[in-house]
This record gives C-alpha cells, structure tokens and sequence, in this order.
C-alpha cells in the first residue's frame, strides 16, 4: 500500500467546494510537486493530509493510518508526518536549539540528552550547527526555515509536508532551503512540496500534480509533464509561471 | 468637638490606607484567579461555553461596579445571606476586575499567529501541552504591561466600597471631612495618596510595554 492515499476527498468551505474528488496515491520516497494557481486548492489538500483541516467526503490514510482532524489521531500522525510552512512558525521565545528538542521530549518522551543528541544532528544536517543556542529572531529567513525543516525531521517522520516553503524568503535565500530539501530527496525523504518553485519541481521531484479548481488536473512523472503538458489550462501555467 | 492636627489627619489616612491596598490586592487575586479560569474555558471549542462567558463578561462590564456592589451588599442580605462589607466589596470587584482581565488577556492570547497552534500540533503536542509550553509564556509577556495597567483601576475601584461602609480611605476620608469641615485639606490629601499608589504602577506598566515591544 501507498505510503499516502487519498480516496475521492472532498472538502467545503461553508458553500465554496474546495476539493472535488481528489485522487491520489503517493509512495515512499517520491518527491511530489503540487502546483497551481493560488486558489485551487493545493495548500488546502496538503492540510487535508495532516488534519489541519477537516475534509467532508473520502478517505485520507499515511503510514496507515486514517486521518482525521479529532486531537488524538491528529498527535498519532504527528509521528508519522512532519510540516514545513511557509512562515516557518519557530517558537520566537525558545532558542533554536529548544525549538527542536521541545517535541522529542514532550511527545516522544526522549531523555534530554537524547533529545539533544537529535537535535544537534538534525542542525548539523541542514547546516546550522553552530546556532544551536541563538533565538530565531537573530536568523535570517533562510536559517529560520532550515531550523524548521530540523525541527519537523527530529520527529523522525516518514513524509514531509512542504507548504509554500520558499514563497516568503528573498530570493537570494531559497537555494539554501532548496539544497536541503534536495539532499532529504536523495536520503530517500517522501517530500510533498506545494511549490512555485518549477525548477526545483523538474530537477528534484519525480512527479508533478497539477491542480486546478479543485481537481487534479494533469499529473504524471515531472520532467515529461512540465516539457509536455497536455491540457490547455497546465500549458498557461506554466507560461505563466516560467 | 475633637480637634484634629494635620498630623493627625495624615496619620488616619494612612491607616486607611493599608485596607485599600488590601483590599486591592485581594481583588487583584480573587479577580485573576477567575479570569485565568475563564480564559483556559474560553480556549476549548465549547460554544455554550463561549456564551456563557461572553454573557459574563458583558454583564459586568455593562454595569457600574457601585451597582455591583450594591447587589452584593443589599441585595445578598435581602436573599438571607449575611455578608459583611469587606466580603461585599471583594466579591463585586473580583467579579469586575476578572470581568476586565479575561478580555484582556483573550486579546493577548489572540495577538499570537495561528502557525503557532499548528506548528505545535503538526509536532504532536496536546492542546495542554501547546499551551503549557507555547501559548502562556508567550501570551503572558504580552499581557503583563496591560494587566498592571488595568491594576491601577482595579485600586480607584475600592474607593466605592466606602458607600457600602468599608473602611477604607475615601470612607476615612468623608469621615475626617465631617470632623473638620475641611473638604479641601481632607481630599487633596486622599488624592494625594491614590495618585500615589496608582502612579508608580502606570509608569512601571510603560517601562514593561515598552521592554516587551523592543525585544520582539
């Protein structure tokens, strides 16, 4: 069984259907891309999978388990699934140091020094060793989501949700949170990247959904879909876009 | 008629001093000890909940506290219920001051981004767990320079509960007033002391906002 299966999602906002039928099965390891414009749903079917938002109709399952928004499963799955937002959201008030060792010692009930035996790992990992004891303020934006990304793989999780991760970063910085995400790729990480990100989609990702007013729209292996596109509405997107 | 010296007036007002500041402070307490509550009910989804501490919070807010105090003092003796003026006073303004604080402290508790609950969640902690560790020791940095702020009303509050006999120093004040027909001397003097007692804390809750707005 897929590592991620979705079954015929559905998902309203009051009257507005936000997903209409969502279809998809992702496997361990494959670095899958959702694109689309803003507005069609991408983020939202992201959510969907870690219970952040409730979806109506369907089934989601990760790791084998059901997800749904109740407290319990959604801290069953928060073993199983990391996410990485677009505006980081480290503890202002921790250092980075007790940002990522807070989860491993509370939830997974680590001794501290195991926890910070972790922690330290997973800075040395995304390349932040030496800012273990700095707080998030004093780090620029790429340092920040680095610490984020260290802070969701201290969890040890199976797949890595990625919601917009570069889209609030200059631009001089996305390389660096990009290269590690790319390095996690090559480690065998499942990644599921909401991104604008195309490049990074076509050289790094084996697949590319595309999505558009609440469906998937065209998906299929990256580099054949982005060179190839079939629908009208994925060709202006990418027009668009590059 | 007993004559009165200046000493002896400024002696008696600050012997009446010390039941406002008691009397504040137990407030103070009585009256955070409440909104803490309320505002760890108003976390959880519960919609009647919600209402209910909506409803309270309107109610005392929407009233004047000497009506409050009257209802406490009078109207609790109506029902049967012997209270004296010292518990009158405390319970009507444990119920204004929490009435104040669970807003003010809803607001700071708002003030922190979304992404914060769910980064935590995405993390797996509980919802005590998030606050616990998240929330409050954010909220609570926020909160502190308007939470003493409001303290200074909270000690301009217990000069009404000279109305319903408390002892304290507006009550000393008319009382030393009716001895010496001295209206300006008495009260200039009781301003005095209030301003006082409420003056150091507004400044100190200046110094505090301003070292929290620096330091985020």
């Amino acid at each position: 069984m897929a590592l991620v299966n979705l079954d015929q999602v559905h998902k309203y906002y009051g009257d507005l259907h936000v997903l209409k039928g969502i279809d998809l099965k992702i496997n361990k390891g494959e670095v899958v891309s959702v694109i689309g414009r803003s507005g069609s749903g991408k983020s939202t079917l992201l959510r969907c999978m870690n219970g952040l938002e409730q979806y109506q109709e369907g089934g989601i399952v990760v790791d084998g388990k059901e997800v749904t928004t109740e407290d319990i499963q959604v801290r069953q799955l928060a073993m199983s699934v990391g996410m990485i937002f677009q505006n980081f959201n480290l503890f202002p008030h921790m250092t980075v140091g007790e940002n990522i060792m807070l989860a491993p010692t509370i939830v997974l009930k680590k001794p501290k020094y195991e926890a910070e035996r972790i922690a330290r790992a997973m800075l040395e990992k995304v390349g932040l060793g030496e800012k273990f004891d700095s707080y998030p303020e004093k780090l620029s934006g790429g340092q920040q989501q680095r610490v984020a990304i260290a802070r969701a793989l201290a969890m040890n999780p199976k797949v890595l949700l990625c919601d917009e991760i570069t889209s609030a970063l200059d631009p001089e910085l996305v390389g660096e949170v990009l290269k590690v995400l790319e390095q996690l790729a090559k480690e065998g990480m499942t990644l599921i990247l909401v991104t604008h990100e195309m490049n990074f989609a076509r050289d790094v990702g084996n697949r590319v959904v595309f999505m558009h007013q609440g469906k998937v729209w065209e998906e299929g292996d990256s580099n054949t879909l982005l060179s190839n596109p079939q629908t009208d509405e994925l060709k202006q997107f990418i027009g668009a876009v590059l | 008629m007993i004559e009165f010296s200046n000493y002896d007036i400024l002696r008696n007002l600050l012997f009446a001093t010390q039941w406002t500041i008691l009397l504040s402070l137990a407030a103070f307490i009585g009256g955070s000890s409440v909104a803490l509550t309320l505002t760890a009910l108003r976390l959880t989804r519960n919609k009647v909940v919600h209402s209910l501490i909506r409803g309270y919070v309107e109610l005392f807010q929407g009233t004047p506290l000497l009506m409050q105090m009257f209802l406490c003092f009078f109207g609790l003796s109506m029902l049967g219920y012997e209270i004296s003026a010292w518990g009158a006073a405390i319970l009507s303004l444990t119920f204004f001051t929490s009435a104040f604080l669970v807003e003010i402290w809803r607001g700071c508790i708002d003030t922190l981004p979304k992404g914060q609950w769910e980064a935590s969640r995405c993390l797996g902690m509980s919802f005590l767990q998030i606050l616990r560790y998240i929330i409050l020791p954010q909220a609570i940095r926020v909160a502190v320079a308007p939470t003493v702020g409001f303290s200074v009303q909270v000690i301009k509050g217990t000069a009404l509960a000279s109305v319903i006999g408390f002892v304290e120093l507006t009550k000393v004040g008319t009382m030393l007033n009716n001895a010496t027909f001295e209206p300006f001397k008495v009260f200039t003097l009781v301003a005095i002391i209030y301003f006082l007692l409420c003056y150091p804390l507004s400044l100190y809750s200046k110094v505090l906002e301003k070292k929290f707005n620096g330091s985020r």
